[in-house]
């Protein structure tokens, strides 16, 4: 077997070993070379995703699959980390001593979700979702001295396994039934056309309920707010973009590999949880006044626009998750480099922050208007070109309604992503100093900005890679 | 101009020009305007040029461009021009290099502003040009930020507030556009089921034949979306608080342009494409039609400030364009092309004539102006000018455009038609009233200190206001040309209908 496929796994854990001890051998305060090492090792492995980005192999008898949508998931992570890496600079000096540790968790979450987006089995599954989850519990409380990150930390651990327990009971009904954990051999056990057993049936439900908690999606979506508000700031990016992108390799996986004869059955109710995700997390969002919040509401419902290319379940609807994870990527770890840069700056991530930031800032301001508006679909920015592709997915499938909710919602979100634009360009500033923004930070606010344009004035090649990736049921 | 692609360069100058300023530092002021100035003219040229070139016997689209860009959406960037979209694009051209004349005087962030106004005018151009549905929508949302942050930074707080005025335009037009796109959406799949192959070419869309119910509700949509944009009644409350907000250049566009995509996109994509869908759904717009003409112009009776009554004007005159295109002939749609050309060139004099008053005299209300032509001679000739066009008097444009418009609606819907032209009547009344009210009666010495048009303000009054009296006198150039793109327009829609589709 060619084992050199799954160096991208093995390379990432073994960094994150490295960075942990290079940090223990440079106590008290962590070597800066522990940066330089996470950032060009990661680098390092995502040229390597996209320089075997076509060759593919399965592993074990199916439980692990390298194959193009697990490279197209890897690519995403490993961006995303490399991201959240680059702007993170001056927030991650309030860690200290335990900064190196910082680094090595956020590694170790990326293999986590890498094994996710690999996985062709549901224990190998678990494992990757465990990895990653563990991972954010401890990054979630990472500021010890913060009450809300404490309480960020706690609540997510007990809310988190509270979900996991459900999803490992969800899997050990469909084992029951399909007597595998592989998904092939539990597509193929289970594909008989009568109607599905309640136990099936149940297993179902309850994956789609520890999915739907993973991802965040209205009504088991509670727990994001307060911890993407408590939650340091980058660490917050992180898991708004690349673990709900993860729970959704994961779902991709599962709900298309394992279990496309039961589409009848999951797809309404993705379709519904979709409708609602969106509508209650775009409302909820109109309320907000802290920016990380209204981040946080509207990464909500960002989940619900992926549902809504799984419920679609064709062709159009699920390149266009893939398409849209990517280019959500950008636009968020965008704007969450703006907040946490201001954050810094000001000490607070509230409306008011903002205020002024145009002149202070211009191009912190851009990035974030733009980025913002990605988010709510405004085109030529690409997340008009990805919401596009998830509602032509859904007309095709015949949920008319559902692309009436959703672009509809979409304008709606204009108002609150707007009224932070508002704040930046006519709020009365009461502080004129310029924003100072580290050459670190700086590209990666480039990136987002190039990326978000690029990608919707000139979608083709996105696309092309979203075509080939994408899983079909 | 063979192989040089021209519309491309026309809607590239301008991106050019902001990305330029934005470069450049903020306290340049003097090269921000000279750069915003060459690049409109620059735009503006080559649109005459392309109209001047455009090959008349040919006719249909020339000056094709067609590059692959999504393939699996079909999505290709197709640009060209033909007899409807010229008169756009050369409105836009005329009111863009306008409007950078008559924001001469903006002092505070000029950097942000000119480069906003840049990239909204490329986004207005884009429309026009686009023959790709895709690449269509992509720059008819273009637009729309770029209004809402000019507005709310440069634009003024009278009677609502500039940030209310501003969210509220975004707010509407962004829900029509959200109906709009499921409807293309709808019409994409719709069409990739029946061609095959996915495309978002118009002209292959037109080709399918849709079922009926699908055309009418689709066209629905898209009357929603466009008219919307349009400011159709009920749907209009966007557009007099969102002209009173916005600062001179903007609301210049906004009334003079943007307005008519809703227009163009009615007769461009929902008429061509959906013939039947539109027959069927016409008549509503027509009584709609006569809603905004008469409703509008019965509350600009009643209103003080210019800028509103300017505003529910250009609502009232949208209402002929409504009506021409729900009477579904060559006439009438020559007629719409027409008006809008017209209503275009004269609302965005109006607006540039009021903001070079507003600038210096900072109120815009008819009680406390009056008897400016004493103080300011060259002003009152452009209000004057705007306002008897507003009107239709023969010899402006807009003379030109309702007198097709009426004609080609009587034969379809005689009592409406009857009713339409009372806004004529309506319309002669209020504006006449407003007028008299700033510009004559006796000398008022408060209003000495006030300066009359001079260096850069002369431009949106020479280029306009020599605009709307040529088309006027000399009409056939450019209503040969629009009955070219509509005649043609027209005839694909009978083969499809020859050919069974109705």
């Amino acid at each position: 077997m060619p084992y050199g496929l799954l160096a991208p796994e093995i390379a990432v854990t073994s960094l994150g070993l490295v960075v942990l001890g290079v940090g223990l051998l440079s106590r008290p305060r962590p070597h800066p070379a522990v940066r330089v090492l996470a950032v060009s090792g990661l680098a390092l492995v995502l040229c390597w995703v996209a320089l075997t980005f076509t060759r593919q192999a399965s592993f074990f008898g199916g439980v692990y699959q390298v194959d193009s949508f697990a490279s197209f998931f890897r690519l995403l992570f490993l961006s995303a980390a490399l991201l959240v890496l680059l702007m993170s600079g001056r927030y991650a000096a309030r860690f200290g001593p335990r900064l190196a540790e910082w680094y090595a968790f956020l590694l170790f979450a990326t293999a986590g979700m890498m094994v996710m987006a690999g996985s062709g089995d549901l224990i190998a599954l678990y494992v990757g979702l465990e990895l990653m989850t563990v991972s954010f519990y401890v990054l979630s409380g990472y500021l010890l001295a913060d009450a809300r990150s404490a309480e960020a930390g706690l609540k997510y651990l007990v809310l988190g396994a509270l979900s996991s327990a459900v999803m490992l009971f969800g899997m050990s009904l469909v084992f029951a039934t399909a007597r595998s954990t592989v998904f092939t051999a539990i597509a193929a056990a289970v594909a008989a056309p009568a109607p599905s057993p309640p136990a099936l049936l149940a297993g179902i439900a309850l994956l789609a309920a520890g999915f739907a908690f993973k991802v965040a999606a209205v009504p088991f979506h509670m727990w994001a707010p307060d911890i993407y508000q408590g939650a340091p700031t980058p660490v917050t990016a992180y898991l708004a973009v690349a673990s709900k992108a993860a729970a959704f390799a994961a779902l991709l996986r599962v709900f298309l590999a394992a279990l496309p004869g039961q589409l009848p059955d999951w797809q309404p109710v993705v379709a519904l949880l979709a409708a609602v995700t969106i509508v209650a997390g775009n409302l909820i969002a109109l309320a907000q006044t802290d920016v990380k919040r209204l981040l946080a509401y509207s990464s909500i419902a960002q989940a619900g626009y992926l549902l809504v290319g799984l419920s679609a379940a064709n062709p159009y609807g699920l390149r266009g998750v893939l398409f849209y994870a990517m280019l959500y990527v950008f636009a968020n770890v965008g704007a969450f480099a703006v907040l946490t840069l201001v954050e810094v700056d000001t000490g607070g991530t509230g409306l008011d922050s903002f205020n002024g930031l145009g002149q202070r800032a211009p191009m912190l301001a851009m990035v974030m208007t733009v980025c913002l508006l990605s988010l709510a679909g405004i085109p030529p920015l690409a997340g008009f070109a990805g919401k596009f592709y998830l509602f032509a997915g859904a007309v095709q499938a015949g949920y008319l309604w559902l692309a009436f909710v959703g672009l509809l919602m979409s304008m709606v979100s204009v108002y609150y992503y707007l009224s932070v634009a508002k704040a930046m360009y006519i709020g009365p500033a009461e502080r004129t100093a310029p924003v100072t923004v580290p050459s670190p930070a700086r590209l990666c606010l480039w990136v987002c900005l190039a990326a978000t344009l690029a990608i919707g004035i000139y979608p083709g090649p996105l696309s092309a890679l979203a075509q080939v990736s994408a899983l079909l049921p | 101009m063979n192989g040089f692609p021209v519309l491309s360069a026309i809607l590239a100058i301008p991106v050019l020009g902001a990305v330029l300023i934005m470069l450049l530092p903020a306290g340049q002021r003097a090269a921000i305007r000279v750069v915003a100035a060459v690049s409109t003219l620059a735009s503006l040229l080559l649109s005459l040029g392309v109209t001047l070139a455009y090959d008349r016997a040919a006719g249909g689209m020339q000056f094709v461009e067609s590059v692959p860009w999504v393939p699996d959406l079909g999505v290709h960037y197709a640009l060209g021009v033909d007899g409807i979209s010229l008169p756009m694009l050369l409105l836009t051209a005329l009111i863009g290099f306008s409007a950078v004349y008559a924001s001469w005087r903006v002092e505070e962030r000029v950097k942000e502003f000119f480069s906003l106004l840049l990239l909204l005018l490329t986004g207005v151009m884009g429309t026009f040009v686009a023959t790709d549905l895709f690449i269509f929508f992509l720059f008819y949302e273009v637009v729309v930020i770029p209004i809402y942050l000019l507005i709310i930074m440069f634009g003024s707080s009278k009677r609502v507030t500039k940030e209310y005025a501003g969210m509220k335009l975004t707010i509407y037009l962004l829900v029509g556009s959200a109906f709009l796109l499921v409807g293309i959406i709808a019409l994409f799949v719709q069409g990739k089921a029946a061609l095959g192959h996915p495309s978002m070419d118009i002209a292959s869309l037109a080709g399918v034949t849709y079922p009926v119910t699908f055309q009418a509700l689709v066209f629905a949509l898209m009357a929603f979306g466009f008219g919307t944009l349009l400011s159709m009644f009920p749907f209009h409350a966007w557009s007099p608080d969102g002209y009173a907000g916005a600062p001179t250049a903007v609301s210049m566009i906004h009334a003079g342009v943007l307005k008519k995509i809703g227009g163009y996109g009615l007769i461009r994509i929902g008429l061509y494409v959906l013939p039947a869908g539109a027959a069927l759904v016409a008549p509503v717009i027509a009584v709609l039609a006569i809603a905004n003409v008469v409703y509008a112009a019965m509350i600009c009776l009643a209103q003080k400030d210019l800028k509103y009554i300017v505003g529910y004007s250009s609502v009232s005159h949208m209402g002929y364009v409504l009506i021409a295109i729900a009477s579904l002939n060559l006439v009438s749609l020559n007629g719409a092309v027409m008006m809008m050309f017209a209503h275009g060139v004269m609302a965005a004099l109006f607006f540039a004539m009021i903001g070079s008053l507003y600038q210096q005299s900072h109120t815009r209300s008819l009680p406390d102006l009056g008897g400016l032509a004493h103080q300011m001679p060259r002003l009152a000739t452009g209000f004057m000018l705007a306002g008897l066009a507003s009107l239709g008097l023969p010899g402006t444009a807009n003379f030109i455009g309702e007198f097709t418009i009426f004609v080609g609606a009587f034969r379809v819907y005689q009592v409406l038609t009857v009713l339409a032209v009372s806004g004529i009547v309506l319309t002669a009344v209020y504006i006449l009233r407003c007028l008299g009210a700033v510009l004559f009666g006796p000398r008022q010495p408060q209003w000495d200190h006030l300066m009359d048009l001079r260096g850069p303000e002369m431009v949106p009054l020479l280029v306009l206001g020599g605009a709307v009296l040529l088309v006027g006198i000399l009409p056939s150039p450019l209503m040969d040309l629009i009955n070219l793109g509509v005649g043609q327009l027209l005839a694909q829609v009978d083969t499809l209908r020859m050919g069974g589709v109705l």
